[in-house]
């Protein structure tokens, strides 16, 4: 049967692998050999449901969105992964990973963190476990999300500035991964998102597919069927996104939609749609499509949502997207914004800006009314609120 | 014969200086590779400046920068070496990470490489499989030596499996760490280095990480073919400059 997800050396069509340096080999080995047969244990799946409904709050309901639908003219159900625990998906995730680094015998977790979501997620399971927490944040990053850092530390996280490059996601990446080459026996690494080099892309999707699992029985009870139309996310690296598909990647019926950010317009140089804009390349590890120069040196992408400024895509997106099984849209910083503002006064949600890329959806694709479109959203807006209130002198 | 095949053969210990191309200044790439010449080292790798280089401590990622700052890139690279060989003919090791190589494309880059009179690469993120499935015929055309890595943490059945697809020298990471992260060696580099020589591999190994001076270079050199230095030029390369090169390479050996 044709798949589409990866294969047992990590390879979706012509992206993914591990194109790593022999110093990270042992760590990465280590996990390859380890993490399917850890996840597939019967206790550790009994842990990590048990800590996914009682400390995170899953299953995170399907909300039918009345009065958006009937401005959309079609049937709109947007999962709520904005009430996990910490606010976002990021946790189901962290959740997942710091089980298996347990089992592994691991007693150091670094991460690495954009908007510091992920590494507020990270630091919360280690807070959790009692397990020390270094996450890696560029300094400008660090500067724009104080909120955040501060959160982390005081989960009793140390927050390290990423001071090479240009300072932001994609150094922090660079440090966390040196980090892991000169501490290589005692240390996990958590990475945030379906990135990175095999096995990490097809494990953290396997973490995040709860999300498609759970619309599936949701889905099934409001509607009789399991399957919507759609599914509709938000694309940075892509960890939401590859949760929402994952148990619709093989049913073609199933309309895969990703919404990556376009900053001030695709072509305006400042954008981060990575499908329109990236080459085949080779970032922090894995073969995808990434924005770069022609000389092949990595660009800093640029959105008004800071998690979605990544300058590659997880590989299965990049194979979704050459394949032709994802329809691929991207919005611009206005259109978000004007779309989380309505869902706001719509349906009393104010979403993550990141989630706000989704729901401007229906700025570019007019669905059928019996169309069922299930929306991840993937955050709520605390964090952003600041950036809310300047972008709408509110 | 491939230059680094026959300096393998010369019955001495080799030194191996590594430095970014396009740095202090983007045109010392040249004189640069003359002067290691002419202070005697045994071969050069030519580092090739990449945006996101994760393999490497803070003084060749700032290096790096600085090139691409001042200009550099692969095309430029390939000019600034044109006609070296009228003057150079000590090895010449092209090092840098994949993304620029196969943009510049792969095969476009291997001639080039071989109209130059380059010698080998080392490529840390190209992995062996890849290497062994996509690439080993295609550097064997244009008369490269791929040189892979191996680290006190690789598994001794791989590192067999290293030294049957390398040809030329098997390059030794002394501890598993980034460039110019660490300095000397205790007692867990000397266990490691015999380990490795006992293992009686086809290749010859050249030391990597951790070379500073004469003393790291004879510790490093006692049980294999050399040694590299790499953060420690490029630290002499910004404190002093192009100029006294020779007082460095004079200071290892």
């Amino acid at each position: 049967m044709k798949t589409f997800n990866a294969d047992e050396r990590g390879y979706y069509g012509d992206f993914g692998g591990a194109y790593i340096p022999e110093m990270l080999w042992p760590n990465v080995e280590e996990l390859r050999q380890n993490y399917l047969d850890i996840t597939g244990e019967a206790s550790f799946q009994e842990e990590f449901n048990q800590l996914l409904k009682d400390y995170v709050g899953r299953p995170s309901p399907l909300y039918f969105a009345e009065r958006l639908s009937k401005k959309h003219n079609t049937k709109i159900y947007l999962k709520r992964e904005d009430l996990n625990h910490t606010g976002a998906h990021k946790v189901n995730n962290t959740i997942g990973q710091i089980l298996l680094a347990k089992r592994l015998g691991k007693d150091r977790i670094i991460a690495e963190t954009g908007a510091g979501q992920h590494g507020v997620a990270t630091a919360t399971v280690c807070a959790l476990m009692g397990i020390p927490c270094i996450v890696y944040m560029g300094e400008i990053d660090i500067a724009r999300q104080a909120p955040n850092v501060a959160r982390m530390k005081m989960l009793g996280a140390e927050v390290r500035p990423a001071l090479s490059g240009s300072r932001t996601l994609k150094d922090a990446t660079n440090e966390a991964i040196r980090d892991w080459i000169n501490n290589p026996v005692d240390t996990h690494y958590i990475i945030g998102s379906a990135i990175g080099p095999h096995p990490y892309p097809d494990m953290v999707t396997r973490f995040q597919s709860v999300i498609s699992e759970e619309i599936k029985w949701q889905l099934k009870k409001k509607e009789g069927r399991e399957s919507p139309d759609y599914v509709v996310a938000c694309i940075g690296g892509g960890s939401n996104a590859a949760g929402t598909y994952y148990h619709f990647l093989d049913n073609e019926d199933v309309g895969i939609i990703a919404v990556e950010a376009a900053g001030k317009g695709i072509h305006s140089g400042e954008s981060a749609a990575t499908s329109a804009l990236g080459k085949e390349g080779i970032i922090h590890g894995c073969k995808t499509l990434l924005m770069q120069t022609t000389d092949g040196q990595i660009t800093e992408p640029y959105s008004i949502s800071a998690g979605l400024d990544y300058p590659g895509v997880g590989p299965l997106h990049a194979h979704l997207y050459r394949s032709g099984r994802g329809e691929f849209y991207s919005a611009t910083d206005d259109e978000a914004m004007v779309a989380g503002l309505e869902l706001s006064q719509l349906e009393g949600i104010i979403p993550a800006i990141e989630t706000s890329h989704a729901l401007a959806i229906f700025e570019h694709k007019t669905f059928k009314p019996e169309d069922v479109v299930v929306i991840s959203l993937s955050g709520r807006g605390d964090k952003d609120l600041q950036t809310y209130i300047d972008y709408f002198k509110l | 014969m491939n230059r680094i095949t026959q300096k393998l053969q010369e019955d001495k210990k080799l030194l191996s200086i590594y430095f970014t191309a396009g740095y202090p200044a983007l045109e010392d790439t040249v004189p640069v590779i003359k002067s290691l010449q002419a202070a005697g080292v045994d071969m050069i790798e030519i580092g090739m400046p990449f945006s996101d280089p994760l393999a490497d401590g803070p003084t060749i990622q700032e290096s790096g920068t600085q090139a691409l700052k001042n200009g550099m890139t692969v095309h430029k690279l390939f000019e600034q070496l044109e006609g070296i060989r009228q003057e150079v003919d000590i090895p010449l090791i092209a090092m840098g990470y994949l993304n620029p190589v196969m943009q510049y494309g792969v095969e476009t880059f291997c001639q080039k490489c071989q109209e130059i009179g380059i010698d080998g690469l080392i490529l840390p993120d190209l992995p062996v499989d890849v290497y062994e499935k996509e690439y080993k015929a295609l550097f064997e055309h244009y008369g490269l030596l791929n040189i892979f890595l191996i680290t006190p943490q690789t598994p001794e059945e791989r590192i067999r499996y290293i030294d049957s697809l390398s040809e030329g020298f098997i390059y030794m990471v002394s501890s598993a760490s980034t460039t110019g992260a660490r300095q000397g060696f205790g007692e867990e580099q000397e266990a490691y280095f015999t380990r490795i020589a006992e293992m009686d591999l086809k290749n010859p190994q050249i030391v990597g990480f951790g070379i500073s001076n004469a003393e790291t270079f004879q510790q490093a050199t006692q049980h294999t073919k050399g040694a590299i230095i790499g953060s420690a030029f490029i630290k002499h390369l910004t404190e002093e400059g192009t100029n006294t090169i020779k007082k460095f390479v004079g200071q290892i050996r």
